[in-house]
């Protein structure tokens, strides 16, 4: 039996929905003004989108956003599994503590000292060996690579505690090695929350702009690092299309994604 | 055989990631501190390592003089760390202030409601940080949309200042940081028990005094957990200080990207990171003894 909720709350809970929501729909709406002055409406226009296929600049970095988005969340993704494997399956073993601190350590750090820190350590990595030789697409992504995974093991660890370990062992006494249990049995299993990770390692790497400013070289610009000097000069229609188009992409996927385990768990 | 292999899959499921974070994570701080310690010079790099190993064996010089120039030139340095206590403290309260109701009425909403509000909450989290406060500029600005519609509405003749206070800062850290206290207040609040609040109303306990006796005390744990969340990634936040902020409202983390990128001065970067890491270490051992002493 549930009471009702109070009007005011109901209130108070719909004007902090409006914080979350109302700045980024108003720019939404700012992306199809036709004008070049941000705040006078000129009338409907889609130019601002069109422009933006014509800016290489931002073509360019969009590239490798996406190269290195994809390539850190597999990575992440592959060892956050690993990191969920051994705290969920492996009781004891030497070195848990260490890689409890370890792969919890990075989700606090703010971002200013991890970028910091990788930066200086790849600078004595290629004096002392002569790698990694300047700083590029690879050093952004393995520092993604090395924050992501451990958003991606909490997320996965999440999903294989909860999931029912009977299956496996049944599968095991009835014969299964452990490589064929594992792929047939667990891995459909905890898939949905595979699939969130590599989500999620992906957004914070596509999003990311302090570590990747720390990490990259020159001529390595990702998508935000070029979005942030582009906002630095003030706001601009153009920056309202890539905003809106950037948002709305992730927020589409997220919808769908949210849809589809929350419709999962109903049926459990 | 099969033991063998066994063994050594098992080893692998714990070195790889573990030699991973190791490497990329462990030794760069290891290399942070090495470089707070070492004297700042015009090269490339811009410092001379405390500790290193060359073809002559190795060296060991560390010297203090970064951490004595922030001692020295204390005001630079001491009012953006207070500041960032002080804006992260308030942004949290602020947070704790907007979730609470949020919270309260995505629990106890019926099912259906409750996935909608709940998707509203987590997709904001989703998307970008960076364009969502470039979104708040639009609004905030002195030619922005807020003060366009204060004029229009003819309640103001000169555009409000908005951007570069204090203001903006807690705007910007309630618009990325509210889903992530409202997420774990939701979760303690749907466990609350219905019945105990329903047996204090026939009791005749008035609306505030329910609220201050039993969901307040039982709802504890989220507001501890939602704090440190929002907590510990204010306190270091760039982007927030660095759009919407101005020189009032300077924080470490702009501090250590001005330091670095600006000044090049790599070894006191460093070194403000570090008393960074101190701020934050001290809230997440405080939470961690506070839990300790509620088990036992």
């Amino acid at each position: 039996m549930r009471r009702d909720v109070p009007l005011l709350i109901k209130a108070l809970g719909i004007a902090g929905f409006g914080i979350l929501y109302i700045p980024v729909m108003i720019m939404i709406i700012y992306s199809f003004n036709s004008s070049k002055l941000v705040a006078v409406w000129a009338g409907f226009s889609t130019k601002w989108y069109k422009e933006l296929w014509t800016d290489d600049i931002l073509l360019t970095a969009l590239y490798k956003s996406l190269l290195i988005g994809v390539s850190s969340a597999t990575i992440s993704t592959v060892f956050g599994l690993l990191i969920a494997i051994a705290f969920v399956r492996f009781s004891v073993f030497k070195g848990r503590l260490i890689l409890s601190l370890v792969a919890s350590a990075p989700l606090v750090m703010p971002e200013a000292v991890t970028g910091l820190s990788m930066l200086l350590l790849f600078i004595a990595m290629e004096i002392s060996f002569g790698w990694p030789s300047g700083r590029g697409v690879d050093t952004i992504m393995i520092a993604h690579a090395t924050f992501g995974m451990c958003f991606a093991a909490v997320v996965i660890q999440t999903r294989l505690r909860d999931m029912d370990k009977y299956l496996e062992e049944a599968a095991r006494d009835l014969g299964g090695r452990q490589p064929f249990v594992f792929l047939s049995i667990t891995l459909p299993l905890i898939l949905p929350s595979i699939i969130a990770a590599w989500l999620l390692s992906f957004t914070l790497s596509f999003d990311d702009l302090v570590i990747a400013s720390f990490v990259s070289g020159p001529g390595s610009s990702t998508l935000p690092i070029v979005i942030f000097s582009k906002i630095r000069l003030g706001v601009s229609p153009e920056i309202n299309a890539i905003a809106t188009l950037m948002i709305l992409t992730i927020s589409i996927l997220v919808l769908f994604g949210s849809i589809l385990i929350l419709k999962r768990e109903d049926k459990k | 055989m099969n033991y063998f292999f066994q063994k050594f899959g098992r080893i692998l499921v714990i070195w790889l990631p573990l030699g991973w974070l190791l490497l990329f994570f462990m030794l760069p701080l290891v290399e942070m501190i090495n470089v707070s310690f070492s004297e700042a010079r015009r090269a490339v790099p811009p410092y001379i390592p405390a500790f290193q190993i060359g073809s002559e064996g190795f060296s060991f010089r560390p010297v203090l003089d970064n951490y004595l120039l922030i001692y020295e030139y204390w005001e630079d340095y001491l009012w953006p760390a207070i500041n960032s206590i002080r804006l992260a403290f308030f942004s949290t309260l602020y947070c704790l202030l907007f979730a609470y109701p949020m919270a309260w009425w995505i629990a106890r909403s019926n099912k259906s409601i409750q996935h909608i509000l709940l998707i509203l909450v987590l997709m904001p989290f989703w998307t970008s940080s960076l364009l969502r406060m470039y979104a708040l500029i639009g609004l905030l600005n002195p030619n922005g949309f807020i003060n366009d519609v204060l004029i229009w509405a003819g309640i103001t003749v000169t555009p409000i200042q908005m951007m570069q206070t204090d203001f903006s800062i807690y705007s910007g850290m309630i618009l990325t940081y509210l889903p992530l206290m409202i997420l774990p207040l939701y979760a303690s609040l749907v466990r609350l028990d219905v019945s105990i609040i329903e047996a204090a109303a026939d009791l005749g306990a008035k609306k505030w005094d329910i609220f201050r006796t039993i969901v307040l005390p039982l709802s504890i744990p989220g507001i501890v957990a939602g704090s440190l969340l929002v907590f510990i990634p204010a306190v270091g936040e760039f982007v927030i200080p660095a759009l919407l902020g101005g020189p009032e409202q300077l924080m470490l983390g702009k501090v250590i990207w001005t330091e670095f990128f600006r000044n090049r001065d790599w070894p006191v970067a460093a070194a403000i990171a570090i008393i960074l890491i101190a701020i934050i270490i001290l809230p997440i051992v405080y939470a961690r003894y506070q839990d300790r002493e509620r088990i036992s």
